[in-house]
């Protein structure tokens, strides 16, 4: 039966119908919401057996999660940005030791300058973690995609990250059909690990590896990941018998068929861009989109062939790697290799700010026309910028670039709606 | 300066007006040349007993370091509220890293300072009960360990409230916050055996540790200007309330702190080199009810059915309090009563 | 599709509010979608937030910038945050006062056409009354509803019997059905396109 929802309760009663045994919590915007509703679930009884262990850093979160799941539990945590980078260490350890955990991303940009709001940083800077990581466009789908993770995670025994938008989903109440517990319990065996500390069968999880086996450990690390390639689209397929829905997957086109010029993005911004290819199309464009589910591991051959009918690519994208650019770009283009396809790469949304509909026509339209550059930033309020490399220019001690920015951008412009 | 015990104060607050003291004695904020270390305009809730804390230790620090100050933030309400863009409150060289490193980079300013020859610049890094109690405790205790020239303040409004009011180790039992509701056999945040952030940096060996409330502004003063003249790793724990995570009214910011400290929940005491040399005497001893009652994180204590078993169990603890730390009895009677009436 | 904004302060349920109207909506079979501009605003700082209607699934996720409806939850904020921006001549403003149009110095947001209604409604004095309490959201959901058609005052009832139960609930559905009382009907359902050609003024009684 649908609900009128708060994305962060969808995740959590989600979650809750996937009876995880240990769920570890550190506060931080905008997954809070997810983990205080979980707290409460488990406070009040209703999700029975389970431990919810307030922990005193991320990186605890994280460790509490590697030491229930290496001993048989079901385990969770959500996290987000700052939080994400501070469990760093044990994420790659997770993802070495092979260990099943489910962990919410509620996406956020990363500081400094610190910046509460919604981006692809955090969980893209962890993209070569080993862990799976699957994006959401709606709530409806974040809720649906919760449930295929412990599954995918469990089948291969390695940790997934289900990334959705924080604050544009986590905090928007819409219309949202929970997974019902019974079909959860029917589609989600019961935990049985691959490995388990247990006196009965003692076992060492976590030895030093030398030069002899190192390199063949990570080879099947890979091997493993890749193995989801094929398991994504059959659990989401699964998901869908038995849920009546399409969710997750590895990606999905939108009116892209027949298209010329196809957006890529992940994310909940694929809504905005769905409108926009439709006004387009109204007006004889031939525009499509396609929305990427499974960032990693990274679908090549899907991608090649959801877009090798294009002539330009349009990949939007809510990060940046530093000193090069787009980063979903740069495997778009490795996907594309060969084609006569040109890729642009367009860094959007970043810390927050607004894609809106009028921003991302007249960026099709651009497109469209063939004269958008290679690298694009969205709404990149030149004078601000230029006006700063000025006063680096001007002397040494120029002092810190937020600071001078948003000097510049004056009380007026900051109060404005953001 | 010194906690010197003022003899006049008004019944009730024991607050002391600044014209009944010495104008050598008055607090740093009547001063017309003050540092304002955080001026107005900041965006902290009305009542917010951290701004409060935060304003009057800077300005006693500036004014004890004649100004050459450095601070370093953790994450937290108060690095939130002070710099709303594009603007900042901050009247001293400041600068926030992250949530957990605050310490740590504090000792970076030090060693910097050090290795400059720079004897005059003083440190203060400061952070909420998270960012000092959790995330930051790993950084901090090594702070101490090295004896690095820092001031360390925690503002202990005994929970995450930047996030929106989580637990944290400074929660205290039975309080409600968004991690730890008010339902299910033991409402509220569970009974562990705590975390004494001050016993535990007293036990670091380092010369200077003491808590402070905002409900006796000019013993917090006090504190902050004898640790400045210290050199070396230095831990001052400030309770301050915090009207949103509380759930107290925010004209009842010091009132609440002032029963914190004489219910025997919060003891006030000042101590260094491992021992507790000097503690704040409760003037009116008052059941922990009364300080209780005030607050919405513990109205599950009361409504719908008085919980008097977990009453009696907080009262027992502030009662530990009082004999630990010998918070009630005559002045002069016990040893620790170093500078009641009079000084040190 | 409905877009409505709502302007507020920090604890004065600014975000509630959107939801409310959204879980409205929902209850009339109807899709909604409600999200905050989300800042790390304290209690008292200025907060905004939104609520899509439509017949149809939302997939944008891009916030208000032309709203249909606006209602300002506190009058203090009509002289320090653009409140009005995105304003289309088809727009309806709902503002929670027991003072006049002419009193907030509103008056020209009519005479100059610049929308196509703006209504004023003594919420808070009515959730005094009704709810014992200075919360007007209620009433304000309330008063939307018969101002805009786009939702029953029924849902807005119903949704604020979802989230709050016993006398809280009651009392503010009895200050959404007070406000609703108070405004003149719509037209219709809303829609930009069928409101009223030229611009009224309405004041609730304000000592209702
Ligand atoms: C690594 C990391 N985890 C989590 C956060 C989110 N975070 C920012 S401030 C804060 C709470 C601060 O609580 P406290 O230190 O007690 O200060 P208060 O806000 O209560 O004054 C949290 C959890 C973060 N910034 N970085
Ligand atoms: S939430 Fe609490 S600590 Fe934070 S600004 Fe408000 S009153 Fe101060
Ligand atoms: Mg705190």
């Amino acid at each position: 039966m649908p609900e009128q929802l708060e994305g962060s309760q969808a995740v959590a009663r989600t979650v809750a119908a996937c009876r995880p045994e240990v769920i570890c919590a550190y506060p931080i915007s905008p997954q809070t919401h997810i983990v205080e509703a979980l707290s409460r679930l488990v406070k009040s009884g209703a999700l029975h057996p389970c431990e919810f262990v307030n922990v005193e850093s991320e990186y605890a979160a994280m460790s509490v999660a590697i030491g229930a799941s290496a001993t048989g539990a079901r385990a969770y945590t959500a996290t987000a940005s700052q939080g994400l980078l501070y469990m760093a260490e044990a994420l790659y350890n997770a993802s070495g030791l092979g260990l099943p955990i489910v962990m919410t991303v509620a996406n956020r940009a990363i500081g400094a300058p610190i910046n509460i709001w919604n981006d692809h940083s955090d969980s893209m800077s962890q993209r070569d973690s080993g862990w799976i990581q699957l994006y959401v466009e709606s709530n409806q789908e974040a809720a649906d995609v919760h449930v295929q993770a412990f599954r995918i995670a469990e089948a291969l025994s390695l940790p997934v990250m289900v990334c959705m938008d924080g604050f544009i989903l986590t905090h928007a109440v819409e219309r949202v059909e929970l997974p019902d517990p019974d079909r959860v319990d029917a589609f989600l065996p019961a935990f049985e690990p691959r490995q388990l500390l247990d006196p009965s069968a003692p076992v060492t999880i976590g030895a030093m590896v030398g030069p002899e086996a190192y390199t063949e450990v990570r080879y099947l690390a890979h091997y493993k990941q890749m193995q989801a390639l094929d398991l994504i689209p059959e659990v989401a397929a699964a998901f869908q018998q038995a849920f009546g829905r399409a969710s997750g997957g590895l990606l999905r086109p939108y009116r892209s068929s027949d298209a010329e010029t196809i957006v890529v993005a992940l994310g909940s911004v694929l809504g905005t861009i769905e409108d926009c290819v439709d006004q387009l199309r109204d007006d004889g464009h031939r525009i499509g989109a396609v929305g990427l589910r499974t960032f990693r591991p990274w679908p090549a051959e899907e991608v090649r062939r959801a877009l090798e009918g294009a002539r330009h690519v349009i990949v939007l994208e809510k990060a940046l790697s530093v000193g090069i650019g787009g980063i979903v770009a740069q495997n778009v283009h490795r996907a594309l290799e060969g084609l006569p396809i040109t890729v642009h790469t367009v860094i959007a949304g970043l810390g927050g700010r607004p894609i809106t509909m009028a921003s991302l026509r007249s960026l099709c339209e651009r497109g469209l026309a063939g004269t958008l550059p290679d690298t694009t930033f969205l709404d990149l309020e030149e004078a601000l910028v230029d006006a700063e490399i000025g006063r680096m220019r001007g002397g040494r001690r120029s002092g810190p670039h937020a600071e001078n920015m948003l000097r510049d951008v004056g009380t007026v412009g900051a109060a404005g709606l953001t | 300066m010194t906690a010197t015990r003022l003899k006049y104060f008004q019944t009730g607050s024991f607050a002391a007006g600044n014209r009944l003291v010495e104008p050598s004695e008055r607090s740093e904020q009547a001063a017309p040349g003050r540092a304002n270390a955080i001026t107005c305009g900041h965006r902290a809730c009305q009542g917010c007993g951290e701004a409060l804390g935060a304003r009057y230790a800077l300005d006693a620090a500036m004014r004890a370091t004649g100004g050459e100050l450095i601070a370093a933030n953790a994450t937290g309400c108060l690095e939130v509220f002070s710099t709303p863009y594009p603007e900042s409150s901050w009247q001293l060289p400041w600068i926030h890293s992250l949530f957990g490193n605050a310490a740590a980079v504090s000792t970076g300013i030090a060693a910097a300072l050090r290795a400059k020859g720079n004897t005059r610049t003083r440190v203060i890094g400061q952070g909420g009960d998270g960012g000092t109690v959790d995330i930051g405790f790993a950084c901090l205790s090594g702070m101490f360990e090295r004896g690095d020239d820092v001031l360390f303040i925690c503002y202990d409004n005994e929970a995450y409230m930047n996030t929106g009011v989580q637990r944290s180790a400074a929660t205290p039992p039975s309080a409600r916050t968004a991690t730890t509701q008010a339902v299910g056999e033991a409402p509220g945040a569970p009974w562990g055996q705590g975390k004494n952030a001050p016993l535990i940096a007293l036990a670091h060996e380092i010369p200077y540790v003491a808590t402070a409330t905002i409900a006796d502004l000019r013993d917090l003063e006090a504190k902050v200007e004898r640790a400045m003249q210290i050199r070396g790793a230095r831990y001052l724990h400030v309770l301050v309330t915090c009207p949103l995570g509380w759930g107290t009214a925010s004209g009842d910011a010091i009132r609440v702190a002032r029963l914190a400290v004489e219910t025997g929940i919060f003891p006030v005491w000042e101590g260094g080199d491992g021992e507790v040399t000097a503690v704040t005497r409760i003037r009116h001893r008052t059941p922990v009810e009364e300080y209780l009652k005030l607050q919405t994180r513990f109205r599950h204590l009361f409504t719908p059915v008085r919980d008097d078993a977990t009453i009696a169990r907080i009262q027992a603890r502030a009662d530990r309090n009082i004999e630990r730390f010998g918070l009630v009895g005559e002045a002069g009677q016990h040893p620790l009563d170093l500078h009641e009436e009079g000084g040190s | 599709m409905f877009e409505t904004r709502f302007h507020g302060r920090g604890g004065q349920g600014v975000v509630t509010s959107a939801e409310l109207l959204a879980v409205a909506a929902f209850q009339e079979g109807r899709h909604a979608q409600a999200f905050p501009s989300f800042g790390s605003e304290r209690t008292g700082a200025p907060v905004v937030s939104f609520c899509r209607i439509d017949d149809r699934p939302i997939r944008t996720r891009e916030p208000i910038s032309a709203p249909d409806a606006v209602i300002i939850i506190d009058p203090t904020l009509l002289h320090h945050v653009d409140v009005f921006s995105g304003l289309t001549p088809g727009s309806q403003v709902l503002v929670n006062s027991s003072r006049s149009a002419e009193e907030l110095g509103l008056g020209d947001l009519c005479s100059s056409h610049r929308v196509a209604r703006l209504q004023v409604v003594p919420a808070t004095e009515l959730a005094r009354r009704y709810l014992g309490r200075p919360l007007p959201n209620a009433a304000l959901l309330g008063a939307l509803a018969a101002m805009t058609g786009i939702v029953a005052v029924d849902s807005v009832a119903a949704a604020i019997f979802e989230r709050f139960s016993g006398e809280v609930g009651q009392g503010n559905a009895r200050a959404a059905y007070a406000a609703a009382e108070l405004v003149p009907p719509s037209s219709g359902r809303a829609a930009p396109e069928e409101a009223p050609g030229g611009p009224t003024v309405m004041a609730g009684t304000s000592h209702a």
